[in-house]
């Protein structure tokens, strides 16, 4: 009889035990999925426009004037805190993607513009080096590309 | 939890601006420290804004946003009194929401 109790309790413990890695594996993926679909993995890790497009899923953007960089400096003093503004004039404008090339990966950031709000969006960026940087906007699906480069005096890295 | 993070909404004509500074390392991943350990990459991945229940822009973000990230946009509507809600999400699944008064 109490060697029965010991087994019940053994495989009670267990089950219990099981239930809890369970719940928390459950929890975990779970967590990561409902984020994977917001994140575009794939793009934050691409090293090249033409890779960065394929992970957009667009073909190549063409060269466009109406994109505007606003309150972005030539020559930024400290590469960690780059203010870089970008506006489009272009219609529909969907999305704003700010790239730089030289940086390790090279999206930076996106930013999906839904109807009524401008399509204008300024933020800060770190730049490793002096480098290139593409304003990547997304009109009526089709990409449209404008670049600057900014000089960094002091690089991101502390290089 | 991380820190508050600092919204100014204001209406600019018929638009509102809203201007966010938030409180976040966003470290790269491609540190290292004194060990030479590299540091893990920890960043904001996913920033929302709402302004009455509509999502008035989404954004993803890379490892290549500065530290304490900020963040300016315009849209169209937003009466003073109304509220601006922005959330964030890192790649540890660590989440912030704070609110503003449209000024």
């Amino acid at each position: 009889m109490d060697a029965r109790r010991r087994e019940v309790l053994k495989t009670g413990g267990g089950v219990s035990l099981l239930a809890l890695v369970a719940a928390a594996g459950w929890l975990k993926p779970g967590d990561a999925l409902a984020q994977g679909a917001a994140w575009n993995k794939a793009a934050f890790e691409t090293h090249s426009l033409d890779e960065t497009m394929k992970a957009f899923g667009g073909s190549a953007p063409a060269q466009s004037k109406d994109i505007a960089f606003v309150s972005t400096p030539d020559i930024a003093e400290n590469g960690a805190v780059v203010p870089v503004g970008v506006s489009s004039s272009i219609p529909k404008t969907e999305s704003i993607a700010i790239l730089v090339e030289k940086n390790p990966n090279m999206l930076a950031a996106v930013f999906d513009i839904p109807a009524g709000t401008d399509p204008a969006v300024s933020t800060r960026i770190k730049m490793g080096q002096s480098s290139n940087v593409y304003a990547l906007v997304k009109a009526d699906g089709k990409y449209y590309v404008a670049s600057k480069e900014i000089k960094v005096t002091l690089g991101g890295c502390g290089g | 939890m991380a820190d508050p993070m600092k919204i100014r909404a204001n209406v600019v004509g018929d638009s509102t601006e809203v201007k966010v500074l938030m409180n976040h390392e966003m470290e790269t991943g491609q540190r290292k420290d004194a060990q030479g350990k590299t540091v893990p990459a920890w960043f904001i991945q996913n920033v929302t804004a709402t302004w009455n229940g509509k999502t008035v822009l989404n954004a993803q973000w890379g490892p290549a946003v500065s530290k304490n990230p900020f963040l300016a946009f315009k849209f169209k509507g937003g009466a003073k009194g109304e509220k601006v809600q922005i959330v964030w999400v890192d790649n540890r699944g660590d989440k912030r929401t704070d609110e503003a008064t449209i000024a």
